[in-house]
């Protein structure tokens, strides 16, 4: 049937797979996502980047000492880290298979999501009522940039992840929805880890000052 | 078929380590796994929010740098109890991504605060130029 | 109708913004208006609609999407040096009081859109046709990881082209460079269409070139065929996978900073103006730490493609090849080191300085060595001057003294005197064209049987060869003189006589050039139309040693029949040494990605919501961004994404390839 070798010192080589292997769906995907993820590190590193030069020109204007409220900001980081575990949780019962349960598990991420938003968003509200707009000074500006594209990127988050209950709920656990809900996991607990460096460096570090 | 390499085939041995292998290679965390990295995560950030709501450290400085340590440890929590990082995922490459793009994050951020304090030094108005100074 | 009304629907856009004062410009609409409608006619009498949007549009092919990142990058490259013709003659002439043909607002816009078009739009689409059509075959797989995330990375390329080439008709260009350094780029300074169009075009096109990369990236490390370990795989595919990655891990750098600069411009945010605390320098620095590695992204692919001729036509294993592939992970490492040396002179000090000069230098190393590994893999080989051979030689010696160049601007000392004068201008040019373009010309030559089945013109193609290397040198060695004596970059006037001969021997040059891309258009017209061809039955014109030669010219949609088994580097060489038989029976259905709608509408919306935002026409904006996620949305919807080609199709193929082979023995 296949190749037959000229006299070859070689013993008989298959240059060729012809048992075709049953083609592994969404392979490349979870790698893929992954370095889309390491990307999405490399903007917001550079707005981490902005903010650590432009951070300290307050242009006469209000410093984070004036501005920050951090029991506010560990209620939001608080919520945000539950909506980690709660993530946690779905992605076990959907290895389990339990669709019903990861769905409300699901639920509940993206109302402490939607929480964390809340929270960010009466913040900002807040600052723009004291005058403290992103136009004010070049601190401002990289806070509300770093501080909003992550709000913005859980925003993003929120809406997959209703789209995805959706789908799970029409198409239940099929493979190409569970590569959907692990690309999700790892987006959703990213956003955690940037998170960890936004408290940290704007919210804990300014209020050293 | 026994001496083919498979070029770029998940290697499929049983890894011993914290995170149990789905059928399909990746690593899947345990209730376990869940709740410790989410314990830790809790305490490594309830201390820096503690030290700083209480001015616990004096010098600033000091404070600074442990905070941040605690952000890069949790961070790391995080990256191994939640995002179930280790070095047999997608046979390694995972974590070599993960390595090359923070060599790339340390590189841009210490490389633009070096190099934008020293133009701001020298450059900001205000700044008389002494034509004997050393430039530094 | 109320004047509120008009400006709400039409933004800031009026009937000021078209250019009917510019009489270059009413011709070049003219001309662009008579071709483009000549297209479209021919297109629809020959009802060719149906076919262009299923065989081509809609595409999820690596290698129709190949040829239609070669089609536009070629088109592109017609603008972008016509661009460059306007300006050698407007240097030419504006000697001894003349200001030339070109006022300021007209002269400042061709040298911004000339260096945007040719790196964004020219070699950036080039380089990744290539990748795309080449690396699949190389690897032994049937198409890349993500085929329709492919297509929609191709059809957002072309939408910022799209925005580019409007901004000739509706409003105006940057005039700021290539690069748009605030404060000339913030909305003070450049309150209109100009600099919008350029943020915009770029972030869209950055968007699909990300994608693209991640695309790669996955593609190389996931879809190799068995046996194919990383150090067993072709040269090209690992500095194709090193470009990827710098791809991917820079590209994010440049979308950020031109969001801050868009967020500057029309929020009123403080990253990079004057006042309340903003810096314009962190502009300059961030975008220089995208756009040291964006050359090495362009270069790397080139190297990948000479490393293959210079072994092909030396019918030669490469030399080195290890040390190639270190050569190339130590490039992409270090140019993330080296990007203060775009910034010299602006007063960053000695300790930084030298630290950025001494790593500048550094890098220059492994570029050498592979210099030496291309030349040793020469020696000794029994070398066929072909054309892509041709390409090589020239590029060696163009190259390499423009690598020279560049170690000497690497001194800061020297970089002080020479910076952004006309001997950097020749630097870069002689980089990008001796490395960049000369790699992609011949690849064009070496690959073109492999894409459409026959060889190119050779009579033409040597026309154009001595065109563009006699011409280079002409246009650009002036330069090199101009800018030894002090001569600044983007001037429009002059007021020294002695340096007009420099500036027409320059034009000269370009004008020899422009034979060459003249030449290049006439070959590839007389290829394509000749009754003549010079056929490649085989699918192995060259005796190539890697996996693409393997298949029929052009491949069939599926690439290979039965995925191939590896044993060694130069693959196919290494199946033909051992008389490997290709398998003529035994055929299966084969699994495939269905085509898509999503690429090209997702796009279209991209670029409605670009020109929306570039007008002030925010309910446009509102209403195309809704679209987008709309849209991708809709499509994760669809969950019947592939089919199978079926074993009859397959068989006929194989079978009339087969056919082709026994013929041609």
């Amino acid at each position: 049937m296949s190749q037959t070798l000229h006299a070859a010192p070689d013993a008989q080589l298959d240059f060729y797979d012809l048992v075709e292997h049953e083609h592994v769906a969404h392979d490349s995907t979870r790698i893929g996502f992954w370095l889309y993820l390491m990307s999405d590190c490399l903007i917001f590193a550079s707005l981490f980047a902005i903010y650590g030069v432009l951070g300290a020109n307050f242009a006469a204007g209000p410093s984070p000492v004036d501005l920050f409220n951090l029991p506010l900001v560990a209620v939001s980081t608080a919520a945000l880290l539950f909506s980690s575990i709660t993530y946690g949780f779905a992605m076990l019962d959907m290895e389990e298979g339990k669709k019903g349960t990861m769905l409300a598990w699901l639920g509940l991420t993206g109302i402490l999501g939607a929480v964390f938003l809340g929270l960010t968003l009466y913040e900002f509200s807040h600052l723009i009522h004291e005058g403290a707009v992103p136009q004010r000074s070049a601190f401002l500006s990289a806070f509300f940039v770093l501080v909003g594209t992550h709000a913005l990127h859980v925003t993003f988050g929120i809406i997959w992840l209703i789209v995805l209950m959706v789908q799970v709920g029409m198409k239940g656990l099929i493979p190409a929805n569970q590569i959907r809900v692990q690309c999700l996991s790892m987006f959703w607990h990213f956003l955690d880890v940037i998170w960890i460096g936004v408290f940290t460096v704007v919210y804990l570090m300014g209020m050293l000052r | 078929m026994s001496e083919i390499d498979h070029g770029g085939a998940v290697s499929h041995e049983p890894a011993v380590h914290a995170h149990p292998d789905a059928p399909d290679g990746h690593s899947v965390g345990t209730r376990r796994s869940y709740l410790i990295g989410f314990a830790l995560s809790a305490i490594l950030t309830a201390i820096p929010f503690w030290l700083v709501m209480n001015n616990v450290i004096a010098d600033t400085m000091i404070a600074t740098i442990v905070i941040m340590g605690f952000g890069v440890v949790q961070i790391l929590v995080h990256m191994v109890y939640f995002l179930h990082m280790n070095t047999k995922s997608e046979g390694g490459w995972t974590l070599m991504a993960a390595i090359f793009t923070i060599i790339v994050i340390v590189i841009a951020l210490s490389g633009s605060l070096w190099v934008m304090y020293h133009l701001n030094t020298n450059m900001m108005p205000g700044m008389v130029m002494d034509p004997s100074a050393p430039i530094i | 109708m109320t004047n509120e009304f008009w400006t709400f629907i039409f933004g800031r856009l009026t009937w000021q913004a078209i250019p009917y004062y510019e009489p270059i410009l009413i011709g070049t609409f003219a001309v662009v208006a008579i071709v483009g409608l000549a297209i479209v006619f021919l297109v629809t009498k020959n009802k060719l609609w149906g076919y262009l949007w299923h065989e081509w549009f809609t595409s999820v092919d690596h290698k129709r999407i190949g040829i239609m990142y070669m089609i536009l990058g070629l088109v592109m490259l017609v603008r972008g040096f016509t661009d460059a013709l306007m300006m050698r003659l407007q240097q030419a002439m504006a000697f001894n009081g003349s200001e030339g043909y070109l006022n300021a607002h007209h002269y400042d816009q061709l040298f911004s859109v000339h260096g945007v078009i040719m790196i964004f739009f020219v070699a950036m689409p080039l380089i990744t046709g290539f990748m795309n059509y080449i690396i699949p075959l190389q690897i032994g797989a049937r198409d890349v990881s993500f085929p329709f995330l492919n297509n929609f990375s191709f059809w957002m390329t072309a939408g910022g082209a799209v925005l580019v080439m409007m901004s000739l008709f509706v409003g105006e260009f940057a005039q700021t460079g290539w690069l748009a350094f605030p404060p000339l780029s913030g909305i003070d300074a450049s309150p209109a269409s100009g600099v919008d169009y350029y943020i915009w075009a770029l972030q869209i096109a950055g968007v699909g070139t990300t994608l693209s990369g991640v695309n790669l990236i996955a593609t190389i490390l996931k879809m190799r065929a068995p046996g194919m370990t990383m150090m067993k795989m072709p040269i090209f595919t690992w500095t194709s996978l090193c470009t990827n990655i710098l791809i991917v891990a820079t590209f994010p750098i440049l979308t950020a900073v031109l969001a801050l600069l868009a967020l500057d411009r029309y929020v009123g945010s403080n990253f990079f103006t004057n006042d309340f605390g903003g810096n314009p320098m962190m502009y300059v620095n961030l975008i220089w730490i995208w756009g040291h590695p964006e050359v090495y992204i362009l270069i790397l692919p080139a190297f990948g493609i000479f490393s293959e001729v210079a072994s092909t036509f030396s019918s030669k294993r490469l030399f080195g090849y290890t040390s190639m592939v270190y050569a190339t992970v130590v490039i992409t490492i270090l140019s993330y080191l080296v990007w203060l040396h775009h910034f010299f002179t602006m007063g960053s000090g000695a300790s930084v300085n030298s630290f950025f000069a001494i790593t500048t230098m550094i890098i220059s190393i492994p570029t050498g060595a592979k210099i030496f590994n291309w030349l040793f893999t020469m020696y000794k080989g029994r070398i066929r001057f072909e054309l892509p051979m041709m390409w090589l030689i020239a590029f060696m010696f163009t190259f390499t003294i423009g690598g020279m160049t560049g170690v000497l601007l690497a001194v800061p000392p020297a970089d002080f005197v020479l910076h952004n004068s006309l001997f950097l201008v020749a630097h870069f040019h002689n980089v990008i064209i001796g490395g960049v373009l000369f790699g992609i010309f011949a690849g064009i030559n070496y690959w073109w049987p492999k894409a459409f089945g026959y060889k190119l013109n050779q009579f033409w193609g040597k026309i154009s060869f001595w065109c563009w290397v006699v011409g280079f040198w002409v246009a650009f060695g002036p330069l090199y003189v101009l800018g030894l004596m002090g001569v600044t970059r983007r001037l429009r006037t002059f007021d020294d006589p002695s340096l007009q001969i420099w500036f027409i021997i320059a034009g000269c040059g370009a004008l020899i050039i422009a034979a060459g891309v003249g030449s290049m258009i006439m070959q590839f017209y007389v290829s394509i139309t000749s009754k003549d061809k010079e056929w490649d039955t085989t699918g192995d014109p060259w005796d190539g040693r890697t996996l693409e030669w393997a298949t029929s010219s052009p491949p069939p949609q599926y690439n290979f029949a039965f995925t191939p088994i590896i044993y060694d580097n130069d693959a196919w060489a290494d199946m033909k040494k051992r008389n490997a038989m290709r398998p003529t029976e035994g055929y299966r259905d084969i699994h495939m990605p269905h085509n898509t709608w999503a690429g090209i509408v997702l796009a279209g919306l991209s670029v409605a919501l670009g020109f929306a935002l570039i007008w002030y026409m925010w309910w446009l904006a509102v209403l195309s961004f809704v679209g987008i996620i709309v849209v991708a949305i809709l499509h994760t919807f669809n969950y019947d994404r592939d089919y199978y080609i079926p074993v009859e199709a397959v068989l006929a193929h194989e079978g009339e390839h087969t056919r082709l082979l026994s013929a041609g023995k």
